[in-house]
């Protein structure tokens, strides 16, 4: 019995901490993003951090990656989330994600090396218009033709379309869901990047006119039961950069809470402070807990799989808003301001919300997936 | 990340689950239930945690945490009935006792022999507890003890209390706090029980006037008292049992859901019911996931200050929630008691008993305190 971390995880989380805080901190984070012209990330550093194998962290090795879990691909989100890292790094990894568990041995050979290494930029696209962020809410039609599928329909709420070179987009056949491979530039679709208030977080959403795409490129072992793991999938990485991000809010409102004096003293002292200062401690702790068992359960996969990520996303996706406003707010007049940081987490929370699925979604899920 | 026993503790929580299946009672069975206990003691089960020296298991911490899931999800009557001897006195004992007191009192907790209570809080001390003012004035070989107890549970079924009283004006006040071991049938004792709000009566005011204790019953040094008392509380940590329990209670909701009516429907398909439902079973998994992150840094020897009070707000927040939705599911009957109700007014005692949880041990505002001051280094107020 063992729920903490080996040494080599330890040891990789403090390197990435390392790494972020010395290429990336937030004066950095926020020239990046700030940029409007920009691509809303830093391709040098996108290159660094490909290098030190964070990007097919979890791609098997004879495909380019490092061969290593989702426990410790949510170690290195805890770090990307705590310094709000800019990147298509969730984006990537889950479309090699998809492709390693779903491909066939050739379209991983043809996509993985290239996603692992960086040079190409893959992202998945899911969710559409209906607010439905399950596999029923998938409208997207796919129709066979002779030599493969045809693709038509809207996707919205895409991370990091706007850089994506390539998309695995969820659609919806005469004989059920699936996965297809689509490369940014293909005849028929249309890319549009969407405004964000989060500028850490580029989204944007597609636009699908008859879309040619070959046999090949539709994942052979997709089926509604693979989106929906997918799904899960991109919940317990939202919510594992979530909690990095929580806790930094956290930290940076304890050490202003500890600074600022009033009525002659820290107002630490204050109870008024102190415990919805806690209340965040224990909120966090608790999402934190549940997304390692969930990434555990990917890992394993272990049949709590569905259920622990639908709790953990619910439960984080129903805190960490409030975090977000309870931060500004301890702060005073300070949080209000574009200088100041704090406003840097209440937006993430707001984007982290919908990612792959709201409160409501998922706590309605443990409710079916448990069986109530 | 290793959720997985050693062979060792699986056969170990084979042995448990075999014994259970042999020696349960049935709901109802008194002499199976005495006769439980003492096959219990003989496995030496009860006190499973303390050394074997005095007389208990001497199981390691993994094998306690198996120990208390198996029998708290059989349902299994617990482990020896000497409650607050089990959870404390006993404890404190081991760590400060003299060979005597050790001889005296630890083989009649384990027996269960007799009940013990706690004079812990007064009229004017509570959460802030170590302000107490029942007084201790060294008389020759006795303390004379004068003042009152307020709150304290089974005072009136118990042959002893473990007492904390003021032995010093001097110094921090912690620092003039001693801890006696007293017997309640003392001259000078008073036990006046307090109904509380569902119409039981399960702690009471106790007063003191004049009760003369031998010094020999002191635990630990004149002015220890307090570490006596804060190093007993501390020891438990995976809330395993609680857990298990909490889960048990969500189980019977769900069913409580299923049968009654909401809106011409069954409750457990009313959108919110179910939110409710999956919000508290979400909580429940994760108090599970600390306890299992608490034990481990427990078995590396990493524990940090503070980290139970996570669990025990989360606790707090559910027997109240629980509580509330379980009365809540029963629409115009939520406010009824007896037949009428579900179950026989059970769920609305459990609405009117959280304090019970809630409050002894600390409330929800002394944990937010000591998560702000441990485990978050913020000072004091």
């Amino acid at each position: 019995m063992n729920f903490g971390f080996t040494e080599e995880q330890d040891l990789l989380r403090s390197e990435a901490r390392k790494f972020l805080d010395e290429r990336c901190g937030l004066d950095t984070v926020r020239e990046i993003t700030e940029d409007a012209s920009g691509p809303g990330f830093s391709r040098d550093l996108w290159k660094q951090i490909a290098e030190l194998g964070w990007v097919g962290l979890t791609i098997p090795e004879a495909h380019g990656g490092a061969g290593l879990g989702w426990v410790d691909w949510v170690v290195v989100l805890e770090e990307t989330g705590r310094s709000l890292f800019p990147s298509p790094l969730i984006s990537t990894a889950l479309a090699a994600h998809a492709i390693a568990r779903f491909g066939s041995e050739a379209q991983q050979a043809a996509w993985l090396p290239r996603l692992a290494n960086g040079s190409t930029i893959g992202t998945v696209a899911v969710l559409e218009t209906g607010q439905v962020p399950g596999v029923e809410g998938i409208d997207l039609r796919g129709r066979a033709s002779a030599d493969g599928l045809t693709l038509s329909g809207d996707k919205t709420f895409v991370s990091d379309a706007a850089c994506a070179d390539l998309f695995v987009l969820a659609f919806r056949s005469e004989t059920g869901h699936g996965l297809a491979l689509v490369e940014a530039g293909a005849s028929g679709l249309t890319v549009e990047a969407l405004p964000g208030i989060d500028l850490t977080k580029r989204v944007g959403r597609l636009s699908l006119d008859s879309v040619r795409v070959g046999a090949d490129a539709v994942l052979e072992a997709a089926d509604a039961e693979a989106v929906g793991a997918l799904l899960d999938a991109g919940a317990v990485a939202v919510t594992a950069e979530a909690t990095g991000a929580a806790q930094a809010a956290l930290s940076l409102t304890v050490s202003f809470a500890n600074d600022r004096v009033q009525f002659g003293k820290p107002i630490a002292q204050f109870q008024g402070v102190k415990h919805p200062l806690a209340e965040m401690y224990v909120d966090i702790t608790s999402f934190q807990s549940l997304v390692y068992y969930a990434a555990w359960c990917i890992d394993e996969g272990h049949e709590d799989a569905a259920i622990a990520a639908a709790r953990a996303k619910a439960y984080a996706s129903d805190v960490f808003p409030r975090i977000g406003i309870d931060v500004v707010g301890l702060h005073g007049g300070v949080g209000y301001t574009w200088e100041y940081d704090a406003h840097l987490y209440l937006k993430r929370a707001k984007w982290v919300r919908p990612a792959f699925g709201d409160a409501d979604w998922h706590y309605d899920r443990v409710a079916q997936l448990g069986g109530f | 990340m290793d959720f997985d026993f050693s062979p060792e503790d699986e056969a170990f929580r084979a042995e448990v689950q075999a014994f259970i299946a042999e020696h349960a009672p049935k709901p109802g069975d008194d002499a199976g239930v005495a006769k439980w206990h003492a096959a219990v003691r003989e496995k030496r089960w009860v006190g499973f945690s303390w050394p074997s020296e005095v007389g208990g298991g001497g199981g390691t911490i993994s094998q306690q945490v198996i120990l208390k899931d198996e029998m708290s999800k059989a349902k299994a009557p617990s482990l020896g009935s000497c409650f607050m001897g089990l959870a404390w006195v006993g404890p404190a004992l081991i760590e400060y006792g003299t060979e005597a007191q050790k001889k005296r009192f630890i083989p009649d907790i384990l027996d269960g022999k007799y009940q013990w209570c706690t004079g812990y809080s007064e009229p004017d001390s509570g959460s802030d507890l170590a302000s107490l003012k029942c007084k201790g004035v060294r008389d020759g070989d006795d303390y004379v003890v004068n003042g009152q107890k307020i709150w304290t549970s089974i005072a009136m079924w118990s042959k002893w209390i473990i007492l904390l009283v003021r032995t010093s004006g001097d110094g921090t006040k912690h620092e003039g706090i001693t801890c006696l071991l007293v017997p309640m049938d003392s001259d000078g004792i008073e036990v006046r029980p307090i109904q509380n709000m569902s119409g039981g009566s399960m702690f009471a005011e106790v007063f003191f006037n004049d009760v003369r204790v031998p010094v020999e019953n002191r635990l630990g040094s004149e002015g220890e008292g307090w570490k006596v008392t804060v190093s007993a509380l501390a020891h438990e940590r995976s809330s395993i049992a609680e857990v298990t329990g909490l889960q048990r209670t969500i189980g019977s909701i769900r069913e409580l859901a299923a049968r009654c009516q909401k809106n011409g429907k069954p409750a457990s398909e009313d959108p919110g019911i179910r939110r409710r439902i999956a919000e508290a079973d979400t909580k429940v998994e994760a108090m599970r996931l600390n306890g299992l992150g608490a034990l481990t840094r427990q078995l590396k020897d990493a524990s940090l200050p503070g980290e139970t009070s996570v669990n025990k707000l989360h606790r707090a927040n559910l027997e109240i929630e629980l509580g509330e939705l379980a009365v809540a599911i029963q629409g115009e009957r939520g406010p009824l008691d007896g037949a009428v109700t579900e179950e026989d007014g059970k769920w609305q005692r459990l609405a009117l008993n959280w304090p019970e949880v809630v409050i002894g041990g600390g409330t929800p505002n002394i944990q937010r305190n000591i998560i702000a001051e441990r485990m978050l280094g913020l000072p004091k107020d």
